[in-house]
């Protein structure tokens, strides 16, 4: 064809569909490896694209966010929308789930008033036929004017052809046509009269059609209603007169709105439109579906809890076990590079930069991949066979009453609900919320839960003040993480989150057996991110931190003051026992040499606590004594703490340097728990507040840039930082304050 | 034939909406889902806590919690 010759090689494609209508799997079957997941700018709702190459033919396909409806109630529906009316795609496929043909077409109906043109991917098919049905997809094509391609996207059945029909609709530049949907003798000549004035003044019409925006108008649509007041004032109040004027009359003759008018209508055509001749039900008869049938048992009013249990025991299990050899690979990995990093380069700010600041900071975080990548496969599974829809419906009352959705309960899981999750997949758990409100009180009470990080520590000042009864200590400690959590999301919920609970109308999907490519893409997309940020902010914290616990660094004099002590102990030896000391040789030295490296040793750590208490992290820590002394921490404990922000485990490798231990191995803490018991400083009552604190405090950088990423907003990564530091500095001071009243701890 | 509130519905009792007040965010919801004036309704089943309600309507799974099946009345067959 010489006339396709001169017309774009690239087509731009809308994929659009109902959640759970196979819509990412036929997205995944299409484009494959070749897609990418960013945030349509400004907002948090995922945006994929991807390409596919049909006879030399690049097609840009853009998967629009799983919608029931195109009202402008949702963020995912509002995306949606506008993508469709800014970007104006070629064409939209739209997927329907033809073994649940009627609701799927409500969102097929409102995409043709939109006047798009649409593609109808029937997909599914498969699913129908097990059910008994037929479905005429050439009937169904004729009585709605629109292409209609059956698809199984499991096997990805149907994808070229759905792809070949698409670019011959692309190709014939068909304009926008809406569809025309009578609704009824009472919103027609409404509709008409408000079609006439938009048609007048080209109100906006420059975006919608005159009809759709009066539709709009009646439907009580806030977004177009503001749009068009901004276009022309005058033309929308008139617009919302008539509105309110057939609102009115519905009231009265019909006690109806017409929304509901609107909304009813629109399954009567449906309903007219697949009387007689589209769809044959060969078997009759109430037969139960296989899943009603696992729904029966799993979720039963007795077994429905243990297997849930069950299940989170499961997910908990696959992810520490299975990830625990490939966390230990990435650390050895990191540390290998750190140590050929440090033989590479000279000793001197770089090296110490590089491999304490960088490699160590983006190591601690890489080495969480592992971890992630098995979570994320172990929440995909859930989703995609249907069970976590099952867990928000069984646990919804329970978490209603904090305020919180019933979907909130994974995050809360996954963040450490059981001790050792980790907060960061747990904040990015919370995508399976829909609503706002409740998903932000989920993202900024999740980090309460004590993760793998918050373990170690929590365990070395146990094992260090409460060695009689351990297990019931750290049992004690995921109690009051739980408690805290919920009352503080209660109390988020009744202050700056206030607000009615969101809907909670939730589909529960057909138990499906997910498919792998499915999982594989799922969880890679998400590990991908996080990756990304490894590279980027997290980089950025990682130096800064450590320049706070490296500078200003010693004076001059007082180096030299280590350097003179330095010196005396090698003054004791001979020159042969000093060929001996930098020899290599480790064992089999003379006693004097084996005291010298003694030492020597001792002199190094002494300098290195020197060295962090006059850095500006050490100072920060002395400076805020004069509050933290309110719940008995010292400078130590200060600088640790503010150490632990950048990950918790550091707390410990920090204490190490500031108690002067040197290099501390978070495996080795023993000697660290002794030299705390044996500090007059610290006691159980000072031990308890501090594991409190170090429980409620701040999230880690890694889960405050999620936070960020995942609100939409820096407020939110400050406001998580701020509040939480405050909470566990009130509840730390109220439990060393109490507990010194009682006598405790001296 | 009785009229009653979808919240007083017995497990596997089924019958046929006759109206739907919810307005607003939620009305428009129930809506999309296909709950509209005419429509057949089976109740599935509750919770544990008896709280939310699963309903099936048009060949899917809904669930919704009991003070929003309130705004939903529904004309329904005696318990089988």
């Amino acid at each position: 064809m010489k006339q396709a010759f001169h017309k774009s090689q690239e087509h731009l494609f809308a994929l659009a569909g109902n959640p759970n209508c196979g819509k990412t799997t036929l997205f995944n079957a299409i484009t494959g490896a070749r897609q990418h997941v960013g945030n349509y700018p400004g907002i948090t709702v995922e945006k994929k694209e991807g390409f596919y190459s049909l006879d030399g033919r690049q097609i840009r396909l853009v998967d629009l966010p799983g919608t029931y409806s195109l009202t402008a109630y949702s963020l995912e529906e509002l995306v949606a929308r506008d993508f469709l009316v800014h970007e104006r795609p070629e064409v939209v496929i739209n997927i329907v789930d033809a073994s649940n043909l009627d609701r799927n077409l409500y969102l097929t109906v409102q995409l043709m008033e939109l006047g798009v043109p649409v593609v109808v991917a029937l997909n599914m098919m498969d699913v129908a036929e097990g059910r008994g049905l037929r479905i005429h997809a050439e009937e169904l094509s004729k009585r709605l004017g629109v292409p209609v391609v059956p698809t199984v996207a499991r096997r990805g059945e149907g994808k070229e052809n759905l792809l070949r029909v698409a670019v011959e609709m692309a190709q014939s530049e068909r304009h926008w046509e809406p569809l025309h949907v009578s609704y009824g003798p009472d919103v027609d000549p409404v509709l008409k009269d408000m079609e006439k004035i938009i048609g007048e003044h080209g109100f906006l019409t420059d975006l919608y059609p005159a009809r759709w925006t009066a539709l709009k108008y009646l439907e009580e649509d806030e977004q177009v209603k503001a749009k068009g007041r901004q276009a022309n004032a005058t033309v929308s109040e008139h617009l919302e007169a008539l509105a309110a004027k057939l609102t009115e009359h519905l009231q009265k003759t019909l006690d109806s709105y017409p929304e509901a008018i609107i909304a009813d209508h629109r399954y009567g055509f449906i309903a007219a439109l697949l009387k007689d001749g589209v769809v044959e039900q060969r078997l009759k008869g109430n037969r139960m579906h296989l899943s009603d049938q696992i729904d029966r048992v799993l979720t039963n009013r007795f077994f429905g809890p243990i297997v849930m249990v069950a299940v989170l025991y499961a997910v908990y299990e696959f992810t520490f076990t299975y990830s625990e050899l490939p966390v230990q690979w990435f650390e050895a990995a990191f540390a290998a590079l750190g140590r050929w990093a440090e033989q590479a380069i000279p000793e001197g700010p770089l090296r110490s930069l590089l491999v304490s600041g960088i490699i160590d900071g983006v190591g601690g975080v890489m080495g969480f991949v592992p971890l992630i990548f098995f979570m994320f496969l172990a929440i995909a599974f859930l989703e995609d066979t249907g069970y976590l829809a099952r867990a928000a419906y069984m646990l919804d009352r329970v978490f209603r009453v904090f305020g919180l959705h019933g979907s909130s309960f994974m995050a809360f899981i996954i963040s450490g609900g059981i001790a050792g999750g980790c907060a960061v997949p747990g904040v990015l758990a919370t995508r399976t919320l829909r609503t706002s409100r409740e998903r932000l009180a989920t993202l900024l009470t999740a980090p309460f839960m004590n993760c793998g990080a918050k373990v170690p520590v929590l365990a070395m000042l146990i094992a260090a003040f409460f060695t009689e009864n351990r297990a019931q200590m750290l049992f004690l400690l995921t109690l009051l993480a739980w408690v805290f959590a919920l009352v503080l999301a209660k109390i988020i919920r009744l202050t700056i989150l206030r607000g009615p609970s969101s809907p909670f109308l939730l589909e529960l999907p057909p138990y499906r057996i997910p498919t792998f490519k499915g999982l594989m893409i799922h969880t890679w997309e998400r590990i991908f991110q996080y990756i990304r940020k490894a590279g980027t902010v997290i980089v950025a914290i990682s130096v800064l931190l450590w320049a706070l616990m490296t500078y200003p660094g010693l004076s001059a004099s007082e180096k030299a003051a280590f350097d003179v002590e330095r010196q005396a102990v090698l003054e004791t030896l001979s020159e042969h026992h000093k060929d001996l000391l930098t020899s290599e040789q480790k064992t089999d030295l003379p006693p004097q040499v084996q005291e010298a490296r003694e030492q020597l040793r001792a002199i190094d750590k002494r300098e290195a606590a020197t060295a962090l208490q006059s850095s500006l992290a050490g100072r920060m820590g002395t400076a805020l004594e004069k509050i933290t002394r309110w719940c008995g921490f010292d400078w130590r404990t200060n600088v640790a703490l503010v150490g632990g922000f950048a990950a918790k485990e550091v707390i410990i490798s920090t204490l190490g340097t500031a108690y002067s231990l040197g290099e501390l191995d978070t495996e080795e803490n023993t000697s660290l728990s002794e030299r705390l018991r044996q500090d007059p400083h610290w006691n159980p009552l000072v031990a308890f507040a501090a594991m409190v604190f170090i429980m409620l405090y701040s999230p880690c950088f890694v889960t405050v840039t999620c936070i960020v990423k995942e609100s939409g907003s820096w407020k939110w990564g400050v406001f998580s930082m701020v509040f939480n530091t405050t909470v566990a500095f009130i509840v730390a001071t109220a439990v060393y304050q109490a507990g010194r009243l009682l006598g405790l701890g001296s | 034939m009785a009229t009653m509130l979808l919240r007083h519905m017995a497990p596997n009792q089924a019958g046929v909406i006759v109206k739907v007040k919810a307005t607003g965010e939620l009305g428009r919801r129930i809506r999309d889902m296909g709950l509209v004036p005419g429509t057949p309704i089976q109740v599935q089943g509750r919770a544990p806590l008896k709280d939310p309600v699963a309903v099936r309507v048009r060949q899917f799974t809904l669930t919704l919690r009991n003070n929003e099946a309130d705004y939903i009345l529904v004309d329904v067959e005696k318990i089988p």
